[in-house]
């Protein structure tokens, strides 16, 4: 197949003259519908409506159906014959959607349009129809759109697109205020409050947190903002906050004790404080995270990991296991590499680590096959099956749903690697 | 457009996937963007199956939409042919191909491939996955076995008198509600009438088994949405008659043991007086006597909700007040049923239009799907899985056929399982204030006290969103004063709740070891961490 592969090329632009494996063909990955599952969670007031078809509806619920049991705060408006042939206007019958769902869920503040695959295909503007929908039920529902389809997203993309989305709306920060800052991407709950009484410590604070948990509660925005980036994926979320005049701060990702220790460094600099000041007000955080970490070394010490691509998240997990845990990296796939992003994570990588964007599985499954890895981090559809060539795997999208990062879950982090391996151990025969 | 929570099928390409991963040597290259490989885990996840289905998808992107996606299909095909080396392929589009309408099925063709490539459309706007299955399989049929056809008006020749009667099985397939076990339950009671199974298909089959489909003396079809359009073709093609009475029941078993019988020239009696399903002598055991006139809400694909409907009335003594049915190709049999119950059938797929139906209704059980799952738990009323959509659980390892004697005897545990158990139904009605065994909880058989919330949850349609008021119920009221004297400050206590239920008692019980064990009075936030470092998880 003419994947359009290059083998090994280096890659323009990166933080190191770094090789990377850039592979197109078929790509066993989520699309970026697929965030709705925890973003609906995030922002409690918000509803997700998906224009698309069955297969997207279908998607929503075999993702989430298996752990929700209530009415979820998402649904999907399916695209009819009618639709496609005219007889209906596509417009009037969203809208008639949209009033069916709101006289339901009357609760709703913030309704988000999101676009799907066909919705794209047959270009059915969404953002026309949220402009006209604000106008029918404004102030009372705000509604925005985005698309999460799979021709332009991949899986945590669909977060990037949704707060990239919601950028436009936060309001403007008071002009001269003091430098303040804010995390960009959604964090657990509990992660939230650990980096809030970490921040008041070390004299970071006030903080802000966005995505938010209510809609009515958006962080201001201005020239005084710093936003430092909780997660890897918002490479559109960080352009348009630069947009707004905000600050990028870069840093690793606050994964593991080094990760968390330097990203902390990161904001306080930022903020023209010495680092420090983070030292200080984190060592026994850090003593405590060690202690943690030593518990599962001797069960990852020097065992050989590949990464399926899947969320953005593998290079600063490859970069905390390496480092930390002492892994050796076989292969560390990425859906998409951003070089500003990933940089600071990259520069700590092994020098000869294997990276790879894209991906064509079935090439990616043979060197996978080949090279026998003490365990593969990939996704459900892959997981089983690999298992059952009696390899060891680590389901990817667990990382996504877990609290990891901080300090406090720097333990939890290694546990989940740990475990898989764990269990091959205690399973006689 | 339709406004959809949950969907009770999947769109048609996922039906031509379940043909496609139940067979050995069939490879399927489906068109479709990026992201619908999803249902790979429908298969490798919910039936844990051990292999990739045999799919190759283009995944196309947006950026592949301004050049040539018709290429991008035809090495995808040429590729999956090269590496998999498939007996036949089946090729298509998933929806949103469909509407950049590249004909899959003419690429194919133009690749000019030696083994045989069926083509599929599948209006995805139109249908669903039952219709796919069916629609795959019988495309499959006519393409194999059509070479094999007789000239029309062909008579089939007898049956050999020393050779045993040889039928194929037609309907079952990967993601299947039960089709792997009911397979073994029906080869098991065919291999008793001495009636040999030429071959099972889709599930298990061979390419080569499905173009050797005429050669059996007839059919019988186990899942008529999946099976019934294919048996009819070979019917008209190889004058092979069919058998469709699905043997769900005792009733139904019977009469499907005494149909096949006549059309293998047999005497069913000896089977039937060999085999005996537990069911009737359990429902007429005294313990059963409660059971009657129990009113039982029945929703699924029109087979299992038909054959549910007949054993809830027929052989379980229940009140049937509901029966309705997501598959409209089955919706005139069911509205038959429906009749002869005295009710309306419900044919539709707006799970909203089922759950108004059984609020309705009220009844004390439903017999339904996943999604009647959801509503009997919102409603706190029992609930048992006849028919698909299902979920992991499902797909269990023991052995759970619903066809045939031991069907029989499943269906009976799992219909009355739900229910409050006899003696705690007449305390409950004798003692209606105690503080453990009430209206609010589930049956104590089946729950600990705190799953009692669930049975007052409030509807999240409500207006203004009411919240749920008794979502702390389950917790008993946070309690400072920790064992060993030890003592938590608020902030502690505070974070401690963040700790998903589940595990939270566990680390409740760690801090406060730690605590005692490290001469901690109060335990902070940071007690709690340090105690979470120090026992891990």
């Amino acid at each position: 197949m003419s994947d359009g592969s290059t083998p090994m090329a280096p890659a323009p632009g990166c933080t190191e003259d770094r090789p990377v494996l850039k592979e197109r063909g078929q790509r066993e990955v989520f699309c970026g519908l697929t965030g709705i599952v925890w973003l609906h969670r995030k922002i409690q007031d918000a509803f997700f409506l998906v224009v698309g078809s069955r297969t997207c509806a279908h998607l929503l619920q075999s993702a989430a159906g298996v752990m929700i049991f209530a009415e979820p705060r998402f649904a999907t408006a399916i695209i009819g014959e009618r639709d496609l042939a005219g007889m209906a206007d596509a417009n009037e019958e969203l809208d008639r959607c949209v009033r069916q769902l709101l006289e339901r869920r009357p609760d709703i503040k913030l309704l988000f349009l999101v676009g799907s695959c066909p919705s794209e295909v047959i270009k059915l503007d969404l953002s026309r129809a949220a402009e006209r929908l604000n106008v029918e039920y404004s102030p009372k529902v705000r509604v925005l759109n985005y698309s999460g389809s799979g021709i332009e997203t991949t899986f945590t993309q669909g977060e990037d697109a949704c707060l990239t989305a919601m950028v436009p709306t936060l309001p403007d920060a008071a002009p001269g205020a003091a430098p303040s800052l804010l995390v960009v991407g959604t964090l657990a709950d509990v992660v939230e409050d650990q980096i809030t009484r970490i921040a008041d410590k070390a004299g970071l604070g006030p903080i802000r947190f966005f995505p938010p948990r209510n809609s009515q509660d958006l962080p201001p925005v201005g020239p005084n903002t710093r936003f430092i980036m909780a997660q890897p994926f918002l490479t559109d979320t960080a352009k348009a906050l630069t947009d707004r005049g905000a600050v990028q701060v870069n840093a690793p990702f606050p994964l593991g004790v080094e990760g968390t220790t330097l990203w902390l460094k990161a904001a306080a600099e930022a903020l023209d404080l010495p680092g420090s000041h983070v030292d200080v007000a984190t060592a026994a955080n850090r003593d405590r995270a060690n202690r943690a970490l030593d518990r599962y070394r001797p069960e990852l010490e020097g065992k050989r990991i590949f990464f399926f691509p899947d969320s953005q998240l593998e290079i600063p997990l490859a970069r905390f296991l390496n480092r930390e845990m002492g892994m050796e990296l076989v292969e560390v796939g990425t859906p998409y590499l951003n070089r500003t992003i990933h940089g600071p994570d990259l520069a700590l990588l092994p020098a000869d680590a294997m990276l790879s964007e894209g991906q064509h599985v079935e090439k990616q499954l043979d060197r996978c096959v080949a090279a026998r890895p003490d365990i593969t981090v990939c996704g459900l559809g892959l997981a089983n099956p690999l298992e059952a060539q009696g390899l060891t795997t680590k389901w990817s999208i667990e990382l996504v749903f877990t609290p990891i990062q901080g300090f406090e879950q720097a333990g939890d982090l290694a546990e989940l690697f740990a475990r898989p391996l764990n269990r091959k151990t205690r399973l006689v025969a | 457009m339709e406004l959809t929570v949950w969907t009770y099928e999947g769109p048609p390409h996922v039906g031509a996937m379940r043909v496609a991963t139940a067979m050995h040597d069939v490879h399927y290259v489906l068109h479709a963007p990026q992201g619908d490989t999803y249902a790979d885990l429908l298969f490798t996840m919910i039936e844990r199956l051990k292999k990739r289905p045999p799919v190759t998808y283009t995944t196309f992107q947006a950026r592949d939409l301004g050049g040539d996606t018709a290429v991008l299909f035809k090495d995808a095909a040429q590729d999956a042919y090269a590496r998999f080396k498939p007996q036949a392929m089946l090729v298509g589009a998933s929806c949103t191909a469909e509407l950049i309408q590249d004909d899959p099925g003419g690429l194919a063709e133009a690749i000019g491939l030696d083994i045989p490539v069926v083509p599929l459309e599948l209006p995805s706007y139109q249908k669903k996955e039952n219709w796919g299955a069916s629609e795959t399989f019988y495309q499959m049929v006519r393409g194999l076995a059509g070479a094999h056809a007789p000239a029309p008006g062909t008579e089939r020749p007898p049956r050999p008198a020393d050779r045993p009667a040889r039928v194929n099985l037609l309907g079952p397939t990967a993601l299947g509600f039960r089709h792997r076990d009911d397979v073994v339950e029906i080869k098991r009671l065919l291999g008793e009438m001495g009636i040999e199974v030429a071959v099972t298909a889709p599930l298990d089959a061979h390419a080569r088994d499905i173009a050797r489909l005429g050669e059996a003396d007839f059919n019988i079809v186990l899942y008529p949405e999946i099976g019934l359009t294919a048996a009819k073709w070979l019917e008209r093609t190889f004058a092979q008659p069919y058998v469709q009475t699905v043997p769900i029941g005792v009733g139904a078993t019977k009469d499907f043991v005494r149909e096949v019988a006549a059309l293998a020239g047999i005497d069913p009696e000896p089977v039937l007086a060999a085999n005996e399903s537990r069911l009737p002598w359990y429902s007429a055991s005294v313990d059963s006597n409660y059971l009657t006139a129990k009113r039982v809400f029945i929703f699924g694909d029109g087979t299992h909700a038909l054959a549910a409907a007949r054993v809830a009335r027929d052989e379980m003594g229940f009140d049937v007040v509901g029966l309705g049915t997501y598959s409209r190709e089955r919706a005139k049999d069911v509205r038959a049923m429906a009749k002869e119950l005295g009710l309306e059938a419900l044919i539709t797929d707006d799970y909203l239009a089922v759950e108004k139906a059984i609020e309705d209704s009220a009844p004390e059980l439903i017999l339904g799907t996943q999604m009647e799952r959801h509503i009997a738990k919102r409603h706190g009323i029992g609930c048992a899985v006849i028919s698909a959509p299902v979920h992991v659980q499902d797909f269990p390892a023991r052995y759970s056929p619903q066809m045939g004697f031991e069907g029989a005897n499943v269906l009976f545990d799992t219909f009355v399982h739900p229910l409050v158990m006899g003696l705690e139904e007449h305390l409950l009605g004798m003692f209606r204030e105690d503080f453990e065994f009430n209206d609010d909880a589930m049956p104590s058989h089946l729950a600990t006290a705190g799953e009692g919330e669930i049975r007052v949850q409030p509807q999240p349609s409500a207006p203004n969103g009411a919240a749920a008021t008794n979502g702390s119920a389950v917790e008993p009221a946070a309690d400072a004063t920790g064992e060993a004297g030890t003592h938590w400050d608020d902030s502690a206590l505070q974070e401690l709740k963040k700790i998903p239920f589940f595990v939270r008692g566990k680390v409740r019980r760690n801090t406060e070891k730690f605590a005692a064990d490290n001469g901690v009075a109060t335990i902070t936030v940071e007690t709690l961490y340090d105690a979470k470092a120090h026992f891990g998880r």
